[in-house]
């Protein structure tokens, strides 16, 4: 019997869920477990449908493990287009709530319960998929090994999608725990435990059954945020349940404990989900379009362990000037300045990969897109350790610079590399001779970069304005703004990010259109990128 | 110098070859950081201020801030005021540890598209906070604060909070026994300016009794979100606080 005891667990999960929602304590998590039945019923039909059974005196034909897992993969890059769009869109939402407020419609799609989805979309839906599908294409092709642990990975992919579900509608229903980028309330906490600690070990088995002597050094910085991010789940996510029938629970730390806990945490975020994941990303697939090695084997060596030694030191500088003790945020500082190092190590590896092959950046979009994101790690990487110098930090927290940080980094970094990751993919998962269209691809590169510039330059121009106007005093010693005054003047800086985000969210559709037709098996016929156009002929 | 970073470098190769080894490592090189920098802060004497006035939240009170954190106020308004000029000026006093001691979790926020919230409190009247949340823009013309009509429909649920109680003592705030036990009749008694609130304010000092949302039949979550944004920043008398008797 094939897909018997998957159809088996999906159908008890089903079970326990109505049960949950009929014993729920509180409204919320009554809703939220119908949301999960629901969930696991269609899961359920879909499985039990799939149900073979073997003809008596007859086996099944066994699925030829042979080869690559890639199933998974496939499945991993529909999943991160698919929640990039949502991400993003639900970005241009909100970010249209802060210039016209009267698109707030509560109780369900107030500002305070869109961001977290946001977040969470990009973040852990986007990235997340976008990390599991490229870590598996990766360390198959660099150990030459099948993924370990048979359907463990599709266990790993399925059940982290579910947990993202989970959480979405969890915000919308008001289900959090009010820690940034960690709001998931326990029960989802403890879910996302075991999905993660499956991922590790399918990532570890397929190390150590590899066929090359040599770890591949994507392969390190895919194991250090497997692991680091493990560490900071846990420790940032204890808390005491009020029931195990409800959602609510209560912070184990209070204060300012709570606070450096978090932002330990909160940063290494960024450390691991986004920086040492997709400098994974990037030391596979950068050298690999560029056709190149990389370019330093000791660079990387040193970078690697001086960046995740760094990272973690980094947290207070989200505190700076806060009632955290002077001597935490003075580390963190220290640490945080010392971090440019490391990161324009990873920079200059990445980008001095194209030395020698430079030209390809006029005939190839998608190393273009590579190079832009890896200009953009640089850039973000040097601000940040900028932002984080007490004085510096002392006008632009609390603002909208911070905002413009973020997405530079975020749509900048993280968004390209992983457009341009999922380019090179395509054609390879599903046998296609090349994209539908590299020009496509060319109008993606232009609107996302254009989204970006518009959006950052917007949010340092109106960040800094904010900053002096707080701080804005008159002759006589009386501050010139109220706070009212402050944010009226955001206004039309507000309407040009939203503006900017709509860019790059065109820039997705226009991929997510490109990737469909290349997956149907069509060629678009056009001129080569780089290629002259047919001049004119004169009419005769 | 080139020959010792040659047999560091051939080393490495060790690690490379060996899943455990650089699981380890790296497992290692990222746990110091932690150790060092937000471990003493648990053990640290001088993390935390000692000032006069902290107490656990008012039934009412917890649950408000509940609301609050459910409907992500944090994202838009910090409660942590800097020590400068300015910030002390529009806002108070700077923000002492001490007056989050008892937050699980901590709401410092880390944005401020609306302004601090840190010392909120007694600034604005009980019928102004209602006003401003069920339409923001009614009384702060440039405002981008979403409306929360709905909070003064919906009926607080005055059951359960003895277990939030509960909860917030598993840990590490000082509810007593009598404050669990009293939970839902101090909560009731919070809501209402002619109930009996001797019991209350024995228990919680400075605890104000009002019908917050106006509305005196019945308790609703605008009550509880009301009395919350109320005592915000009341509890400390900062003036008497000496910053140098506990330098950090």
């Amino acid at each position: 019997m094939k897909y018997g005891s998957t159809a088996i667990a999906l159908g008890l999960a089903t079970l326990l869920a109505l049960l949950a929602a009929a014993a729920g304590q509180d409204v919320q998590f009554r809703t939220h477990m119908w949301v999960a039945f629901t969930v696991l019923g269609i899961a359920s039909i879909f499985a039990f449908r799939r149900i073979q059974f073997a003809k008596a005196g007859q086996t099944l034909p066994v699925e030829d493990t042979s080869g690559y897992l890639d199933g998974v993969v496939r499945f991993g890059v529909i999943a991160a287009m698919f929640w990039g769009i949502a991400g993003f869109l639900v970005g241009v939402i909100i970010a249209s709530q802060l210039a016209w407020p009267i698109l707030n419609l509560e109780p369900f799609l107030n500002f305070g319960r869109l961001r977290p989805l946001h977040t969470s979309a990009v973040i852990f839906a986007f990235g997340g998929n976008a990390l599991i599908a490229t870590s598996f294409y990766v360390v198959q092709r660099t150990c030459r090994a099948r993924l370990w642990g048979g359907n463990l990975a599709w266990f790993v992919f399925w059940g982290y999608n579910f947990f993202i579900v989970m959480a979405g509608t969890g915000y919308l229903l008001g289900i959090t725990q009010g820690r940034e980028y960690a709001e998931p309330e326990w029960y989802m906490d403890i879910w996302l435990t075991i999905v993660w600690v499956c991922y590790l070990l399918v990532f570890l088995g397929t190390l150590v059954k590899r066929k090359e002597p040599h770890i591949y050094v994507a392969n390190w910085f895919y194991l250090s945020f497997i692991v680091t991010v493990a560490m900071l789940h846990l420790v940032n996510n204890m808390a005491v349940p009020v029931s195990f029938l409800g959602t609510k629970s209560y912070s184990a730390f209070s204060g300012v404990q709570d606070a450096l806990v978090q932002w330990w945490y909160g940063h290494n975020a960024v450390g691991f989900f986004l920086t040492a994941g997709f400098l994974g990303m990037m030391y596979y697939f950068v050298p690999k379009q560029a056709g190149r090695p990389i370019y330093s084997y000791r660079l990387s060596i040193v970078h690697f362990w001086a960046l995740i030694f760094l990272y973690i030191w980094a947290g207070p500088h989200h505190l700076h000037y806060t009632a955290l003790p002077d001597w935490a945020q003075t580390l963190g500082m220290v640490f945080s300045i010392m971090l440019w190092m490391p990161s324009w190590g990873g920079m200059i590896n990445g980008l001095m990969t194209l030395s020698g092959a430079w030209d390809k950046l006029r005939t190839d979009p998608i190393l273009r897109m590579f190079v832009m994101s890896l200009a953009f790690y640089g850039m973000s990487t040097f601000e940040g350790p900028m932002m984080s110098i007490k004085s510096v930090n002392s006008l632009s927290h609390y603002t909208d610079w911070t905002i413009g940080h973020v997405h530079s980094g975020a749509l900048g970094w993280v968004g390209m590399v992983s457009f341009g990751a999922i380019y090179y993919l395509t054609p390879k998962l599903w046998g296609r001779e090349r994209l539908y269209s590299l020009r496509l691809v060319n109008w993606h590169f232009w609107l996302a970069t254009l989204g970006i510039v518009v959006y950052a330059s917007v949010m340092w121009v109106s960040g800094i304005m904010q900053g002096l106007m707080w701080r804005e005093y008159n002759e006589q010693g009386f501050l010139v703004y109220s706070f009212a005054e402050s944010v009226a003047a955001m206004h039309p800086y507000y309407i040009m990010r939203m503006f900017g985000g709509l860019l790059y969210l065109a820039g997705a559709l226009v991929m997510v259109f490109n990737i469909y037709k290349t997956i149907r098996g069509d060629l678009r016929s056009e001129i080569p990128m780089g290629a002259e156009a047919p001049a004119l002929q004169p009419a005769r | 110098m080139a020959n010792t970073q040659k047999s560091l470098l051939s080393r490495h190769a060790v690690i490379e070859r060996n899943v455990t080894l650089l699981l380890v490592f790296s497992l290692l090189v990222v746990t110091i950081g932690g150790l060092v920098e937000v471990a003493p802060l648990f053990w640290l004497e001088n993390t935390i201020e000692h000032v006069k006035g902290m107490r656990p939240y008012t039934p009412l009170e917890l649950a408000g801030r509940d609301i609050y954190v459910r409907e992500g106020c944090y994202l838009c308004h910090s409660q942590m005021i800097r020590p400068f000029r300015d910030e002390v000026e529009r806002y108070g006093h700077y923000s002492l540890a001490a007056e989050s001691m008892y937050d699980h979790p901590f709401q410092w926020g880390s944005k401020r598209t609306g302004p601090d919230l840190a010392r909120v409190g007694q600034r604005y009247s009980n019928e102004w906070h209602v006003q401003h949340l069920k339409d923001p823009r009614s009384v702060v013309p440039e405002s981008v604060m979403p409306t929360y009509k709905f909070l003064a429909n919906d009926d607080l649920d005055t059951k359960a909070i003895a277990s939030h109680l509960v909860a917030n003592r598993d840990v590490g705030v000082p509810y007593n026994d009598d404050m669990i036990a009293n939970a839902e009749a101090d909560m009731k008694a919070q809501g209402d300016p002619n109930a009996d609130s001797k019991g209350l304010v024995a228990r919680y000092p400075k605890a104000v009794s009002a019908d917050y949302d106006g509305d005196p039949t019945r308790l609703t979550e605008m009550d509880a979100l009301v009395a919350y944004l109320q005592m915000l920043g009341t509890l400390v008398d900062y003036s008497a606080y000496n910053p140098t008797q506990d330098d950090r």
